[in-house]
């Protein structure tokens, strides 16, 4: 990794995206402590993640890359040893490791083998563990790879639970899940961060901000600053600016031609930084 | 927040042996099998005349292997689980980690310890004075291998890598050197080669407590401070050099 700067504020998500091997877990690793850096300098609430590890670890969590509930524990035992590790004593950390798993109702499956749980199961569990923690900056490698739709949106609203007061760093694949969680999102490229920001200041790089989806193959602009895009299923992209949608729109309504009007997605956005603005340019 | 020491210790110790003691019962015969299967065919192979031996020689390979397995344990957590990079991000540092991982083990050997304080009690005979000396001898060695073990971990990569280790070691450090028999049987050219392994001096002190072997005074100390300096020695490489933090 080279060339990257930036500071978060408490509470709230962060997500760290980027192409396989672009240096996210490298960085979450670094950050979690978990990693000693060659070089540079990286610091939480003004601790050096080198020199004063052992104080940053007092208040982080982390669920690494890959990492599996132990098969032969179960939920509850594996919530109430997490957090023995962090020091709280045996019966103050089964209190509340039952205590967590009822609030995400996960009180059923506490006493079953973690082997035995689906593959979403086992993840809330893992996310369980750190969650019920006293932990205030909470790191997720890629929790949610592999995992279906639905198994997804349930962790996305135990992330979305812990963010009100914590602050969580999360890298994903998924754009639509940064898109949907992150308050700000740092986009990793061959080891740099490429770009760095809320979802408002990541569109402001875009040369056109806004997408209008018509329902018409041989849909052109005329006179109208932007970009058509005649795409494979018969629709037709168009990349504007924020002025010319009212007109684009204006002129689609009399002739009854469906539309969508949003502003560009993170996918868009992504795509023009990484592979050099197919789209959107 | 307060932080407890103890419950950090005690949570690995929950993970890597009471947890599975009570959720694979299975494993507790597992670890009394191999002392008590080589300890069956020494005795059996001498006609019963090295059982004594043989049973105080358990003692010190159960130490051994504990010590050893921890390895194995260690590697599984940190490389399949990521256990242990959860605990890197957490309060608990590697003191606490490897000595909860080492009582683990000796939890985890408990019901083998059992029976073989039980044979002991019955064959080998120590005084108070040879049971404490005895006791201090398997601190010992333990302890060298937990040293060993939690090294072997740090830096093995995956599980094959840790089970390569473990091929190598267990029959280097308590099936070949002079553990379950006299090394007076080993034949006098070949006598030198098991003093590379610093569970021939364990054996040896442990012996002579019980009248197995006779030690003079100069060897039982010479002995005890081989013993003592390859403790330390790898006590300070696991501390110095074991990755607790990736580079």
């Amino acid at each position: 990794m080279r060339e990257i700067t930036f500071s978060l504020n408490h509470n709230g998500i962060f997500s760290l995206i980027g192409e396989n091997g672009a240096g996210k877990t490298t960085l979450v690793r670094i950050l979690s402590t978990q990693l000693m850096p060659t070089s540079g300098s990286a610091s939480i609430d003004g601790l050096d993640v080198v020199t004063q590890a052992s104080q940053i670890r007092e208040n982080i969590a982390a669920v690494p890359q890959e990492a599996r509930a132990v098969p032969w524990m179960t939920p509850l035992q594996t919530i109430t040893s997490y957090l023995m590790y962090r020091g709280y004593t045996h019966s103050d950390s089964r209190a509340i490791a039952r205590d967590t798993l009822r609030k995400l109702g996960m009180e059923r499956i506490e006493e079953q083998k973690n082997r035995n749980l689906s593959g979403g199961q086992k993840r809330k569990v893992l996310v369980a563990t750190i969650l019920s923690s006293e932990a205030e900056l909470i790191f997720l490698d890629e929790p949610s790879t592999g995992l279906d739709y639905l198994s997804r949106k349930e962790l996305w609203s135990m992330f979305t639970s812990m963010k009100k007061e914590r602050s969580i760093v999360l890298t994903t694949h998924y754009l639509e899940e940064a898109e949907e969680l992150a308050d700000t999102i740092g986009m990793l490229f061959q080891g740099k961060l490429a770009a760095f920001g809320t979802m408002h200041d990541l569109r402001k790089l875009m040369k056109y901000p806004y997408s209008i989806k018509v329902s018409a193959p041989d849909f052109e602009l005329n006179n109208i600053a932007g970009k058509v895009i005649h795409l494979p299923d018969g629709l037709t992209q168009i990349f504007t600016f924020e002025t010319e949608v009212f007109d684009i729109v204006n002129s689609l309504i009399p002739k009854k031609i469906n539309f969508t009007v949003q502003e560009v997605s993170l996918n868009t956005i992504f795509e023009n930084i990484v592979y050099g603005g197919k789209n959107n340019d | 927040m307060i932080r407890h020491r103890g419950s950090q210790i005690y949570a690995s110790i929950l993970v890597n042996s009471l947890y599975a003691m009570v959720n694979y019962p299975i494993m507790l015969i597992n670890t009394l099998l191999a002392p008590l299967s080589i300890l069956a065919v020494v005795t059996f192979a001498s006609h019963g005349t090295l059982l004594p031996v043989a049973a105080e020689g358990a003692l010190i390979m159960n130490m051994v292997t504990s010590g050893t397995a921890m390895q194995g344990d260690l590697s599984h957590l940190k490389n399949d689980m990521r256990l242990q990079d959860m605990v890197v991000s957490s309060p608990t540092g590697p003191g606490s980690y490897v000595v909860g991982m080492a009582l683990s083990q000796i939890v985890y050997s408990v019901p083998t310890i059992s029976l073989l304080i039980i044979f002991n009690i019955l064959f080998v005979h120590l005084s108070v004075v040879g049971a404490f000396v005895l006791f201090l001898d398997m601190a010992a060695i333990f302890t060298f291998a937990v040293s060993l073990g939690f090294f072997l971990s740090t830096i093995s990569t995956d599980i094959i890598q840790t089970w390569a280790f473990s091929g190598i070691l267990a029959p280097i450090l308590t099936t070949i050197p002079p553990v379950y028999y006299p090394i007076s049987y080993i034949p006098l050219p070949y006598r030198y080669l098991a003093y590379i392994s610093p569970t021939t001096y364990a054996a040896q002190i442990a012996q002579s407590q019980a009248g197995f072997t006779v030690l003079t005074l100069t060897q039982t100390f010479e002995y005890w401070i081989i013993l003592i300096a390859i403790t330390v020695v790898f006590g300070y490489i696991a501390l110095k050099r074991s990755r607790w933090r990736d580079v």
